[in-house]
C-alpha cells in the first residue's frame, strides 16, 4: 500500500480541475505520420498494380503513329477499336491470319469439359475420402497432394507417349485429361476438407436409411456443396484459360488455346510488331478470367486460399 | 445397386478363404470403382510417369525413348552445357530474390492491409487481380512496358529525362530483374491474401495483451504475431517455391530466354530439349534434376509438418 | 481516500448504440469489484475502457486520482488478464512474463526479482522454462495473471478469466485469486456473467444491462435487497419466485387473491394509496412444515415435482396459483403429491413496483 500513499499525496494537483482534463475520446489527428506512411506505401503499390493494366488497354486503344511518338502514359487522342478487331480476326500467329478467335473457341472448347470432369472426378474423390474411406486411401491422397508437388516436366514426356498410345494426343482430349489429372490434388483437396467439415451424423442418417454410394452422392452430399463448386468453379476455368504448357504440348497446333495463340501473335510475328494489337490481344486473353475475378470478388479469395490451406 | 452387393457378399461365400479375398474387392465397391480416376492418376502419373523420366534419363535416347542404358552420362553432359548451368543459376538467383521480396513486401502489404484502412476491399482487389491472370498476358504486357524504345524508358526519355534507364529486359546482367519484376506483380497480392487471412487469425487477445505490456506495434509483428504465423508462412514457402520451380510461361512470354541465354531457367531447357532439340535423354535428365530440386525444398517440410504432427 | 478507479460520465457508442450511457463508478483502493451481467451488457467494454483498449466517446476515467482518458494502456497502472490467456505462444513462461519489461528497457536484475516474485506467488517456479502449449488450462490462467504481477501495478483488471476453464479448476482458481487479493490487496476489477464467481470474489458487485449499472453494493445487500426485479432474477440459483399481484396498506393481494400480510416488510419509502406490485421471494425463504408454523404467511401447497441436489432438495409447487420452488434440507421426504404447509417471512422478501419495477 506504499504506492497508494505516494499517490494520494499527489492527488490535489490533479484532483480540481476535471474541466479542463482529458475528456471522450482520444484527440485524433486526420493526419499522423504513421497514417501517411501507410496510405502513401498503399497507394505506390496501388500504382504499380494497376499501372500494366492502364497500359494494356490504353495502348490497345491507340493506332501506331501515336505509339510511335512515345508516350506510354498518355491516353489515345482518339480512342479506336481498329486493333481489338485486328487481333480478334485477322492478326498473324506465324502461321496463318485468323487472329485469336480460334484461339478463343479453341480455350472455350478445352475450359468446358476441363471443368466438368475435373470437378466432378474431384468431388466424387473427396467423398469417398471422407466417407467411405478404404484400405490405404489415405495414402493415395497423400501421394496425391505429394504428387502436386512434382514440377509437369518430370511427367510431360511420359503422358505424352501415353496419350499417343491412347491415340489422343494432338486432341481436345488429351487436354481435358491432362487437366483432370493436374487439377485432382489441389481439387481432391478442397472438396475432401469440405466433406469433412459437413457433419457426419448426415451421412450415417442416410446410411441407416439404406441410401448407397451414389445415392448419397447425389440426393444429400451434391446439394449441400454449392459454396465449394463455386470456388473449384472460379479456380478451374480461370487455371485451365490461363494454361500455356499443356495446350502447347498436347492440344497440336489444330486446338491452340488462347494464350498459346496470343503468344505466337506477339513473339513470334514477322514484319513490324503492332503493339496496339498486341496488347488489344493480350487484353482480349485476359479478359476472361478477369471478368471471373472481378464478378466473383471474395469467392475467388476463398478459391486461391482453400487451395493453401492445407488440411 | 452396387452396395446391394456388399450386403450380400458375405452370406454367398461365408466359408474360407475365398470369400476373404471377395471380401477385399467388393467392400465399398462403388467407392473403390468411384477412386479409380484418383488411384490411376497416383500409380500411373504420380508414381509411374516419374519412375519412367528417371529412368530414361539413364539413356541415351535421342528422338525416341528407345536408347541403351548410359548410366550418368547424360548428366554428366547436362553440367557440362553452359546453357543449363546458367538455367540453374538463374533459378536460383531468382528463385532467392522472388522468394524473399514476394514473402517480405506480401507480409508487409498484409500488415498495412491490417491497420484498419479505409478502401481495404478495393486495395485488396486491385493487388490480387494480376493473380488471376495468365502468367503469358503478365510477360506481354511487362514486354510492352520495358520495350526500351516505346515503353517506359522511352517515354521518360522523351519527356526530359534523357539518362533514365529501363532497359532491363534488353541487358543479360538485368534480365533477371525483369523476370522478378513481373513475377512480383504476379504473386505478391496473393502472398498478402495469404499473410492477412494469418494475421486476422490472431486472437485478438494477443494484441490487447501486448498492448497492456506496452509493446510497439511494429515489435508486436514482429515478436508475437510473426512466430504465430508459422503455417502460413510454411505454406506460403511451400507454394512460392514450388511455382518458381515450375517457372517457365512467364520467361517464354517476357524473353524467351534471352538475350542470348541469359534469362533462361530449367524448365525452359527440359522442354527444349525434349520437344524441339529431339534430344529426349538430355531433357529428361534434367528433368530429373528438377524433380530432385524439389525433394530437397519438400522433404524437409513434409518431415516439419509430419514429424511436428507426431510429437503432438 | 481519494478511489483507485474512478469513472466519470463514460459513455461508448458503436455508430448509433450506446453500449455505455453515461456511466459513473468509484471504486476504492484495494477494492475488488465484480462487474456482473449477461454478455452483451457492456461489462467487458467497460473494462476496456478501463484499460485503454477502447476509446471512449465521452466522459473521463481516473486512475488514483491521475486522468487516464487519453493515455495508452500501459501508462495507466494496469495489469490484465484475458479469457484466452493471450500468452505468447512462442515464448517460454519465463520470457512471457518478462517481455514487457524488457521492451521497456528494465534494467536484467529488475526484471528477473519481478519474474521470480511473480513465479513465487503464484508457484509456477517450476513452468519458466516451458512455452504455453505445454501448459495446463489452469496453468496458463496463472501465467497470464503473472504477467499482470510483473508488472507491479495497482489495479488488476480481469476479463472473465475463468470461463474457458473446466468446473472444477475453476473453483480452485477462484480461492487463489481470492488469496492473492488478500495478499496483494490491490484494487482488482473484474469481469464475469457467473453469479458465484461474484458472489464469492466481490467487496461490490456492479450488475449491469444495457450498458447501465443496475446494482453496485456488496453481495449481501445484491441477494436480499436487490434493487430492482432485473438484479433480484439475474441473482441466485434457482431464481427467485415472483408473485404479482397488487399492495394497499399492509396486504399484498396476488392476481388469485390470496392475501399476504406486508406489514412486517421494510419499505424503501413510505407509501400510500394502493398500486400493481410483485413479491419476490427467494426459494431458501419459504419454509417447510413445522418450521412455516411461526411465519407471518402460511398456506397449503401440494409437490409437483422434487429434485434432490444431493446437500438439499428443490420442489416445486403452487403457491397463490403460481409456480414456485423452494429449498428444504434433503433430510425432509419429500414426494410429489405431499400435501405440506409452507410459509415465509414477508420481512425477508422483496416487493418491487410493477411498472417501475424498482424495489418499494
Amino acid at each position: 500500500m506504499s504506492q497508494t500513499a505516494t499517490m494520494t499525496g499527489s492527488a490535489p494537483a490533479t484532483g480540481g480541475n476535471t474541466a479542463t482534463d482529458p475528456r471522450g475520446p482520444r484527440p485524433k489527428p486526420f493526419f499522423t505520420p504513421k497514417k501517411i506512411m501507410i496510405y502513401t506505401t498503399l497507394v505506390f503499390f496501388t500504382l504499380y498494380f494497376l499501372f500494366p493494366l492502364y497500359v494494356m488497354v490504353v495502348t490497345s486503344l491507340k493506332t501506331m503513329p501515336e505509339i510511335r511518338f512515345g508516350n506510354i502514359f498518355a491516353l489515345p487522342s482518339a480512342p479506336s477499336f481498329d486493333a481489338w478487331v485486328k487481333a480478334w480476326t485477322s492478326a498473324c500467329t506465324g502461321l496463318t491470319c485468323n487472329g485469336l478467335s480460334p484461339g478463343f473457341w479453341n480455350s472455350v472448347k478445352i475450359t468446358i469439359p476441363s471443368t466438368i470432369v475435373s470437378i466432378f472426378i474431384a468431388a466424387v474423390n473427396g467423398y469417398a475420402l471422407v466417407n467411405w474411406r478404404f484400405k490405404g486411401s489415405e495414402i493415395f491422397f497423400a501421394v496425391l497432394i505429394f504428387g502436386s508437388f512434382i514440377p509437369y516436366q518430370v511427367m510431360l514426356y511420359p503422358l505424352v507417349i501415353l496419350t499417343r498410345s491412347m491415340g489422343i494426343f494432338g486432341t481436345l482430349q488429351a487436354v481435358i485429361v491432362i487437366h483432370t489429372i493436374f487439377g485432382m490434388p489441389i481439387l481432391t483437396l478442397l472438396f475432401r476438407n469440405y466433406f469433412a467439415s459437413l457433419p457426419q451424423e448426415l451421412f450415417k442418417a442416410a446410411r441407416v436409411d439404406g441410401a448407397g454410394f451414389w445415392r448419397i452422392f447425389f440426393e444429400i452430399m451434391l446439394p449441400m456443396s454449392l459454396p465449394i463448386f463455386v470456388v473449384a468453379l472460379i479456380l478451374q476455368i480461370t487455371g485451365i484459360w490461363n494454361d500455356f504448357l499443356f495446350g502447347v504440348v498436347f492440344a497440336g497446333p489444330q486446338n491452340y488455346p488462347m494464350t498459346v495463340q496470343l503468344n505466337n501473335i506477339v513473339n513470334s510475328a514477322q514484319g513490324t510488331p503492332e503493339y496496339n494489337v498486341n496488347m488489344a490481344a493480350t487484353v482480349l486473353t485476359g479478359l476472361v478470367p478477369l471478368i471471373i475475378y472481378f464478378v466473383s470478388g471474395k469467392l475467388f479469395v476463398r478459391g486461391v486460399a482453400a487451395g493453401a490451406v492445407k488440411g | 445397386m452396387a452396395d446391394t452387393t456388399v450386403q450380400s457378399a458375405p452370406v454367398a461365400g461365408s466359408s474360407s478363404r475365398p470369400s476373404a479375398l471377395k471380401k477385399f474387392f467388393l467392400h465399398n465397391l462403388s467407392a473403390k470403382v468411384a477412386a479409380i480416376p484418383m488411384v490411376a492418376t497416383v500409380l500411373v502419373v504420380f508414381i509411374g510417369c516419374t519412375i519412367w523420366t528417371i529412368y530414361y534419363s539413364f539413356t541415351n535416347s535421342k528422338l525416341l525413348p528407345t536408347g541403351k542404358f548410359v548410366g550418368f552420362d547424360q548428366y554428366e553432359r547436362l553440367f557440362a552445357t553452359s546453357r543449363w548451368n546458367v538455367s540453374v543459376i538463374n533459378l536460383l538467383m531468382y528463385g532467392a530474390m522472388s522468394l524473399v521480396l514476394t514473402l517480405g513486401l506480401g507480409f508487409l502489404l498484409a500488415v498495412l492491409m491490417d491497420q484498419k484502412i479505409r478502401f481495404e476491399s478495393a486495395f485488396r482487389t486491385i493487388m490480387l487481380y494480376p493473380f488471376a491472370l495468365s502468367f503469358i498476358v503478365t510477360g506481354l504486357v511487362w514486354q510492352w512496358i520495358m520495350n526500351p524504345t516505346l515503353g517506359l524508358q522511352g517515354t521518360m526519355r522523351n519527356l526530359g529525362w534523357t539518362n533514365f534507364t529501363f532497359d532491363w529486359i534488353a541487358n543479360p546482367r538485368m534480365v533477371l530483374f525483369a523476370l522478378l519484376i513481373a513475377g512480383l506483380w504476379q504473386g505478391v497480392g496473393f502472398c498478402m491474401v495469404l499473410m492477412l487471412a494469418g494475421l486476422r487469425g490472431v486472437d485478438e487477445e494477443i494484441w490487447k495483451a501486448a498492448r497492456v505490456d506496452g509493446i510497439p506495434t511494429w515489435r508486436t509483428y514482429i515478436s508475437v504475431v510473426l512466430p504465430m504465423m508459422r503455417g502460413v508462412l510454411v505454406t506460403a514457402v511451400v507454394l512460392i517455391g514450388s511455382g518458381i520451380v515450375r517457372l517457365y510461361d512467364l520467361v517464354v512470354a517476357l524473353t524467351n530466354g534471352g538475350p542470348g541465354i541469359s534469362s533462361e531457367v530449367p524448365a525452359k531447357y527440359v522442354y527444349n530439349y525434349m520437344f524441339s532439340g529431339g534430344n529426349i535423354g538430355q531433357g529428361l535428365a534434367a528433368a530429373t534434376m528438377m524433380l530432385l530440386t524439389v525433394l530437397i525444398i519438400m522433404v524437409p517440410w513434409a518431415y516439419l509438418e509430419f514429424g511436428g504432427k507426431g510429437r503432438k | 481516500m481519494q478511489p483507485s478507479v474512478s469513472i466519470k460520465d463514460l459513455s461508448l457508442n458503436f455508430g448509433n448504440v450506446k453500449v455505455l450511457d453515461r456511466l459513473n463508478l468509484d471504486i476504492a483502493q484495494g477494492e475488488f469489484i465484480v462487474l456482473l451481467g449477461p454478455s452483451g451488457c457492456g461489462k467487458s467494454t467497460l473494462l476496456n475502457c478501463i484499460a485503454g483498449l477502447l476509446d471512449v466517446s465521452d466522459g473521463q476515467i481516473f486512475i488514483n486520482g491521475k486522468n487516464v482518458t487519453w493515455e495508452e494502456p500501459k501508462d495507466r497502472g494496469i495489469g490484465m488478464v484475458f479469457q484466452s490467456y493471450a500468452l505468447y505462444p512462442q515464448m517460454t513462461v519465463e520470457r512471457n512474463l518478462s517481455f514487457g519489461l524488457r521492451v521497456a528497457g528494465m534494467p536484467k536484475d529488475e526484471i528477473n526479482r519481478r519474474v521470480a516474485r511473480a513465479a513465487e506467488i503464484l508457484q509456477i517456479q517450476p513452468l519458466l522454462n516451458r512455452k504455453p502449449a505445454n501448459l495446463s488450462g489452469g496453468q496458463r490462467q496463472r501465467v497470464a495473471i503473472g504477467r499482470a504481477l510483473v508488472r507491479d501495478v495497482d489495479v488488476f483488471l480481469f476479463d472473465e478469466p475463468l470461463s474457458n476453464l473446466d468446473a472444477k479448476l475453476r473453483s480452485d482458481l477462484r480461492v487463489e485469486i481470492k488469496r492473492l487479493h488478500a495478499r496483494l490487496k490491490n484494487t482488482m476489477i473484474y469481469v464475469t456473467h457467473d453469479q458465484i464467481e461474484a458472489l464469492t470474489l466481490a467487496d461490490r458487485i456492479a450488475i449491469m444491462k444495457n450498458g447501465v449499472i443496475q446494482q453496485l453494493a456488496d453481495p449481501h445487500t445484491i441477494y436480499n435487497k436487490p434493487v430492482n426485479l432485473y438484479v433480484a432474477g439475474f441473482i441466485g440459483s434457482p431464481s427467485m419466485n415472483f408473485i404479482s399481484g397488487s399492495l394497499d396498506g399492509a396486504t399484498f393481494t396476488a392476481d388469485d387473491g390470496t392475501k399476504i400480510p406486508v406489514g412486517a416488510y421494510d419499505f424503501a419509502a413510505q407509501r400510500t394509496g394502493a398500486s400493481k406490485a410483485v413479491l419476490g421471494v427467494r426459494p431458501e425463504h419459504i419454509l417447510l412444515g413445522d418450521a412455516a408454523q411461526g411465519m407471518p404467511f402460511q398456506t397449503q401447497a401440494e409437490i409437483e415435482i422434487v429434485e434432490p441436489m444431493g446437500s438439499e432438495t428443490l420442489a416445486w409447487t403452487k403457491v397463490a396459483g403460481i409456480p414456485v420452488t423452494f429449498r428444504c434440507s434433503s433430510d425432509i421426504p419429500l414426494h410429489a403429491g405431499d400435501k405440506v404447509t409452507v410459509g415465509f417471512d414477508i420481512a425477508r422478501g422483496s416487493l418491487f413496483d410493477a411498472k417501475s419495477e424498482n424495489r418499494l
